[in-house]
């Protein structure tokens, strides 16, 4: 392990502050993806704020906008194809407006990714040596020696076996666990400040998934990382997160703590994934309580509050759920969420009509 | 739809009656090398299983990729010739049965696959889809085949509508009950579902969970389910088959095994499954695995947990730990089980 090379002048960070601005600081961002059938809304507007040593979780189904938020803080979106507004700031830089030769310099360096799947993520033709050598080497500048010993060192950081001869292995010859901790070690070995996860277990069995979860603790507590983990599983963001934002058709429709959001959810999308999940930790419930039907299109979201369809409680507003849709509202305590309906009367639902079938 | 009453909520006792039994069963896949395509070793995938399912209830096998989980299912379902061992459905022998003998077999016996992607074929109408078994098997149907097709569709939640439409227009859920639909069209006895909800997101997948509850209730079906979620098979199932690299480690009710389980690797399986409440980060004790599953064209010897079991003694590497019932309905292969009921000396095995 080499020191934390502090590449900030600190003189930004302090200017940030001042600024009051967030190490990660997402204003407003929107991607869509103009297609032939329509303009594809994945991510409608989304702010949140992460500081360094926090973890932020964002839940959602497939389509619900999450990785295509992660992709584009990156930088990851081809260009062209996607038309992205709004801002990102990483410790006050702005990613958005940067040219992609200055975003290609921080990635690695500044910000890395894990992705869901090592096997497509990793090269097949080159070791795993080779590829984390090499993703040193162009942001510090070492020779090759010094690059390998690091990677050795990474490795064996990881908890990967042997880790002098695993470097000359090929991405094939590791087992789902072991590569998807060759592809963290691969994402940390420059000591990142910003780390994405996206659905960094979903591949693994259960016990791999709680190896990998401590070593990603781990690691944040030792780099003091801010971690954004993205999944659908509502399991694993409990254990890590310290905020959550719930994602639905490209929005966020709820954010709060890690605690509000499992013991005061407030939108009745969230309460709809908590029912949705058998629970192995309650009493066993005799029927799951799913959502009915099923995630929209992107193209044709529907209007008023893209839950609407969906919603039990949908018609309690007057109509307003179909007309007009709910901002995103702080309701006290950075408790925000986006829901039409009166306070009271969320607050009556959850306590007499969710949480005690959960 | 349903005919669920209460008592749905406590496992159903088994009434006795045997579906399908397995004893010793065993699939070694030969791994061939050279020019004379010379066996050179086998992957053990399965090996030797013993078990037993009623008639009425949901037994499902769970484990780690490679425990050979799919691998019971697909012989059970006979897609597989199995190496050695017997599998009997009904009273009738299947292990060897010819292809032309078990055909009339395959209307009682059904699969539901994990990957509603996969298992449609794009270039078939859903209609086509869900009649072939009609078609393969000479079923006539009151009405026609259309007309029993499109009840099967409503059935399973989709739109009568829906006949003519092909796989690629609908979501993962609903084609997963396309698949349901099929598989419901000759009125099995036995359904072997392989990771029927795993490709589903949360909400779809309490969706197919009541769906294929429902179904159970309706028509008398006896489920094989094989899950990696032990979330989702706690939720599901009567009784519980933990696999682990090809063996059967733990047998019990659902109760008792989420409860009090035996096996050591049971017990880690369970620690290590995430649990959505905040509040349980601070105090949870996990019993951490060290490494991933040995592979099985070597397996370890005797005990094939003791390469990474926390309690481990000389015994474990020499002497294999039979399956046996240390409590009514649950039986464990371990030399030093935990949660024994009455006194917790430990077994010293019984060739030890």
């Amino acid at each position: 392990m080499t020191e934390p090379q502090d590449l900030v002048t600190p003189q930004d960070t302090v200017q940030r502050i001042e600024r009051g601005e967030a190490f990660l600081d997402v204003r407003d961002l929107k991607v869509h993806f103009p297609t032939d059938d329509g303009v594809v809304k994945s991510v409608d507007g989304i702010s949140f704020r992460l500081e360094r040593g926090k973890t932020l979780g964002i839940v959602g189904e497939s389509g619900s906008g999450k990785s295509v938020t992660s992709l584009s803080i990156m930088g990851l979106h081809k260009a062209g194809t996607a038309r992205i507004s709004g801002e990102v700031f990483l410790d006050g830089q702005d990613l958005i407006s940067a040219s992609r030769e200055e975003v290609r310099k921080l990635r690695g360096k500044r910000m890395a990714m894990i992705f869901q799947d090592p096997l497509s993520a990793m090269h097949p033709f080159y070791t795993v040596g080779h590829q984390i050598i090499e993703a040193y080497q162009v942001h510090n500048d070492v020779s090759k020696q010094v690059a390998r010993k690091h990677a050795v060192a990474m490795l064996d950081r990881v908890g990967i076996p042997q880790p002098d001869k695993r470097v000359d292995a090929y991405p094939h010859q590791f087992s789902g666990g072991m590569r998807q901790r060759a592809m963290i070690a691969m994402a940390l070995s420059c000591d990142p400040d910003l780390l994405i996860a996206d659905e960094p277990t979903t591949a693994l069995d259960v016990t791999v998934q709680a190896q990998i979860l401590d070593l990603i603790r781990d690691l944040q507590r030792e780099f003091n990382s801010a971690v954004i983990i993205i999944t659908h599983d509502l399991g694993v963001v409990a254990e890590l997160a310290d905020d959550i934002q719930v994602m639905y058709a490209g929005r966020a429709i709820e954010y709060s703590t890690a605690e509000d959001i499992f013991d005061r959810p407030q939108h009745p999308y969230t309460w709809g994934l908590l029912g949705s999940m058998p629970r192995i930790d309650r009493e066993r419930s005799d029927r799951l309580i799913p959502i009915k039907g099923t995630p929209p299109s992107l193209i044709n979201v529907p209007p008023g509050c893209p839950f609407n369809p969906r919603c039990n409680y949908a018609h309690l507003n007057g109509g307003l759920s179909e007309t007009e849709r709910p901002e995103l509202l702080d309701i006290g305590n950075g408790h925000q969420v986006a829901c039409h309906l009166t306070p009271e009367l969320r607050k009556q639902s959850w306590e007499t009509d969710i949480k005690p079938k959960l | 739809m349903t005919t669920t009453d209460t008592d749905s909520t406590a496992a159903k006792s088994p009434t006795g009656e045997e579906l399908l039994s397995v004893t010793g069963l065993v699939k070694h896949f030969p791994i061939r090398r050279g020019v004379l395509q010379r066996q050179t070793g086998a992957v053990q995938a399965v090996d030797g299983l013993d078990f037993t399912v009623t008639k009425g209830e949901t037994f499902s096998l769970v484990g780690e990729s490679g425990c050979g989980k799919t691998t019971t299912g697909r012989l059970l379902t006979r897609l597989l010739e199995p190496t050695a061992g017997k599998i009997v459905f009904e009273g009738r022998d299947i292990t060897h049965m010819s292809e032309g003998k078990i055909r009339p077999l395959r209307k009682d016996v059904q699969m539901i696959f994990q990957d509603p992607y996969g298992s449609l074929n794009p270039r078939h109408t859903v209609g086509k889809i869900v009649g072939a078994p009609y078609k393969l098997q000479h079923v006539k149907t009151e009405g026609g085949t259309k007309k029993a097709v499109q009840e099967l569709l409503e059935l399973v939640g989709l739109s009568p509508e829906h006949y003519n439409r092909y796989p690629h227009e609908f979501s993962g859920g609903q084609r997963q009950r396309i698949g349901i639909a099929r598989t419901l069209a000759l009125r099995p006895k036995l359904i072997v579902a392989d990771e029927p909800v795993s490709a589903l997101d949360v909400s779809i997948q309490a969706q197919v969970v009541n769906l294929l509850e429902d179904l159970q209730n309706e028509f008398d079906l006896t489920y094989v389910m094989i899950a990696h979620d032990l979330s989702v098979v706690r939720h599901v199932s009567d009784r519980v088959a933990v696999m682990y690299l090809g063996k059967i480690v733990e047998i019990a009710d659902r109760v008792d095994l989420y409860e009090t389980p035996m096996h050591p690797y049971t017990l880690a399986l369970l620690s290590a499954v995430p649990i959505p409440d905040t509040k349980r980060r601070a105090r949870q004790e996990r019993i951490r695995l060290q490494g991933d599953v040995p592979s099985p064209i070597n397996p370890p010897p005797a005990c094939r947990f003791h390469t990474r079991c926390w309690k481990a003694q000389d015994i474990c590497k020499t002497v294999e730990p039979p399956l046996l019932q240390l409590a009514p309905g649950h039986q464990t292969a371990c030399h030093f089980p935990e949660n024994q009921p009455g006194g917790d000396a430990p077994k010293t095995g019984t060739a030890g």
